[in-house]
């Protein structure tokens, strides 16, 4: 599948009121010189001919579209239910799409080492990936909690070359990691890319990362019209900082019909103060160079985020997503540790998938909304990627013995 | 703008070095309630006894992700101990020092606060200046005119990868002074004064007519007394800030001493 240039829908590296560029001084030169590389890729042909290779030939692109027809049957006679396998993905996630395009706009640069930051360890391990085969020095930001929650994921980046620098700041997980590799960026900006994981960050940022995921959506609507000969009645994706959900909203933002919805992760539930959802309960502030919902106190000191998904573990969110909240072309909603849990459970046994925790949010979304569900639904849901991860979590938490 | 405090304090330099001579500012940053509020408090007094020229008070922020690991751990310690937007502002406020005050920070605490109720009441705290991190010329020009048209001069921030373009549209609607990142890199002590300085300065100064101040990796009075021989001002932090935190109170009294002394010497010397 080629893929087209993609729609701007940020204005002055703006989405409605949210983005912006809130970094230091030192960084504006660079975030200008990405901006400028970018524009010249998007209307560069061979720029999407190589990507669309590579997305093809390493990645495996496109990845299929897979019916769950005993979780469709629990929800209700006639429901079809979708997963979009983005666990199928060479690493494992949807991550690598992002940090393809990106290692191309570096190579564009002429920048030698790139650096990144990562929570569950897959963005790590998909920019590990590209550095690899692309010969570029890698460096990755780790919170030390996320470290001993993914030990696998960082052996994976050391195997492939990349230096995992455990972070001890703050929280010590994804917040603090992105301050951490941002405050490499400053110090190493002439000769390093930083390659964000997520529609995070200053522009152009959230719209680049966007665009790399963009092809996720492209692939799921063609799927499905063809599959199914109609659009899905909803999209349901899981948010953290939130590009897989733009990765496959994008693609039916203009299809009114279509519902969207972006699930939150609630942790130890919403009244408990100890959730990621920012949407839900967080109100807009500046945080890692963009304006955005964000879960803070009432002096603006940002507050940690919890959720027993790494990937989700953030109290920041991306500016598109706070866009389509207050626009109200998606509904966010939140789902907690136990629900999450339980519908990785439940993948696992009636479909034989073992979903990530941060994607079993989204299906725990669609499994609790059972008298939601009418004969002839076609429920669409991205499973951003594969649960291998977080089999030895899941296994602790359980109370299993590995 | 004649008549604002930092433009006054700059004349008040210039004239008290004489027409032939030329002599810089010492301008220490202090991160409000760190170690803690009195000692903090105790601190902003003791700069100016020292011989501060203006002083920058840092609004602790959880995500300072401009700042090195001696100034994260202050922030750290002063939002441990309770320090909040209006608690720093009671803190200038019942200093009441003679130099100009600058607030420093990053945009959400202030933004959190509300911007223009911030202007507002730091000026009737007695700050005379702002300075945000994360709010480079051009990011969010409706927050911009909030400042520019309170009496708190917006200080901006160049850095060495400043491109000419942008140097000259951020000089444009800057007040007080321009500040120059010395180096890339976040805040913290360094071993030398970069060899590009000279050259970034003199870039600076063909831009605009400001005082210019100097920061970030400046510790020593010997690196002090280097970067006063180019700039108006040389700014102070993670060094003062280590004292403090290490030897208390007459360490940072030491330190500022000796840093006054060569930054107020440097401008006669070649």
């Amino acid at each position: 599948m080629s893929t087209p240039r993609p729609v701007e829908r940020a204005v002055d590296g703006r989405f409605g009121p949210y983005g912006g560029r809130y970094v230091p001084e030192t960084l504006i030169a660079a975030l200008e010189e990405l901006a400028a590389v970018y524009r010249e890729a998007q209307g560069d042909p061979r720029f999407w001919a190589e990507l669309d290779a590579l997305l093809k030939d390493y990645v495996g692109r496109p990845t299929p579209i897979t019916e769950t027809p005993r979780l469709g049957t629990q929800l209700g006679e006639g429901v079809v239910v979708l997963l979009k396998r983005e666990d199928l993905n060479h690493t494992g996630a949807h991550k690598i799409n992002n940090t393809l395009g990106q290692v191309l706009l570096a190579r564009r640069m002429g920048k030698q080492r790139i650096i990144a930051e990562t929570g569950a360890g897959q963005h790590g391990v998909a920019t590990a990936t590209v550095c690899a085969r692309f010969g570029l020095a890698c460096v990755v930001y780790m919170g030390e909690a996320d470290m001993r929650r993914q030990r696998l994921n960082v052996y994976r980046m050391e195997l492939m070359g990349a230096q995992v620098v455990p972070v001890t700041s703050g929280t010590k997980t994804l917040k603090d990691a992105t301050n951490e590799a941002l405050r490499d960026w400053v110090t190493n900006v002439t000769t390093t890319h930083y390659i964000i994981g997520s529609v995070v960050g200053p522009d152009p940022f959230p719209r680049l990362v966007g665009d790399f995921q963009a092809v996720i959506g492209r692939e799921a609507r063609a799927q499905v019209l063809e599959r199914c000969g109609r659009l899905p009645r909803t999209v349901v994706a899981c948010v953290g900082g939130g590009s897989n959900a733009i990765g496959i909203f994008s693609a039916f933002l203009d299809d009114t019909g279509v519902e969207l919805v972006g699930v939150e992760a609630a942790g130890e539930g919403l009244a408990s103060g100890h959730h990621a959802a920012s949407l839900a309960r967080g109100r807009p502030g500046v945080f890692h160079g963009s304006l955005s919902y964000l879960l803070q106190n009432a002096d603006g000191q940002v507050q940690p985020a919890h959720s027993v998904s790494a990937g989700l573990d953030y109290p920041g969110v991306g500016p598109e997503h706070a866009y389509l909240k207050d626009t109200g072309r998606v509904l966010y909603e939140a789902v907690t540790d136990r629900q999450a849990l339980d519908a990785f459970g439940a993948l696992s046994r009636l479909e034989g998938i073992l979903p990530a925790l941060e994607s079993a949010h989204a299906v725990a979304w669609v499994m609790g909304r059972r008298g939601h569900w009418r004969a002839g639904d076609v429920v669409l849901i991205n499973l951003s990627g594969r649960g291998d991860k977080d089999v030895a979590m899941v296994a602790e938490l359980t109370g299993a013995a590995l | 703008m004649s008549d604002h405090p930092i433009a006054a304090r700059w004349r008040a330099i210039r004239e008290q070095a004489g027409p032939r001579e030329r002599r810089a500012a010492l301008i220490p940053y202090l991160t409000a309630g760190h170690p803690t509020p009195e000692t903090s408090l105790a601190a902003l007094r003791l700069a100016e006894a020292a011989g501060a020229d203006f002083v920058e008070v840092g609004v602790p922020f959880s995500d300072p992700l401009a700042d090195g690991p001696t100034i994260q751990r202050s922030t750290q310690a002063a939002l441990d101990g309770g320090m909040t937007v209006p608690r720093v502002l009671e803190l200038i406020a019942r200093a009441g020092l003679g130099i100009p005050v600058i607030v420093m920070t990053y945009v959400n605490p202030v933004m959190a606060y509300g911007l223009e109720r911030f202007v507002t009441d730091a000026h009737a705290a007695g700050a005379a200046g702002l300075l945000l991190t994360d709010f480079p010329a051009g990011a969010d020009p409706a927050l911009e005119r909030v400042v520019q048209a309170s009496p708190l001069a917006l200080i901006r921030l160049l850095a060495p990868t400043t491109t000419p373009q942008r140097l000259e549209r951020a000089v444009r609607d800057a007040g007080g002074f321009l500040y120059l990142i010395s180096r890339l890199g976040v805040t913290g002590a360094r071993d030398q004064v970069p060899p590009d300085l000279p050259e970034h300065v003199a870039r600076v100064r063909a831009a605009s007519p400001l005082p210019l101040a100097v920061g970030f990796g400046i510790s020593t009075p010997a690196q002090a007394r280097a970067t006063a021989r180019l700039a108006d001002g040389v700014v102070v932090g993670s060094a003062l800030i280590e004292a403090l935190g290490t030897g208390g109170l007459p360490a940072a009294d030491q330190l500022l001493r000796r840093l006054a002394a060569a930054v107020h010497e440097a401008g006669n010397s070649p």
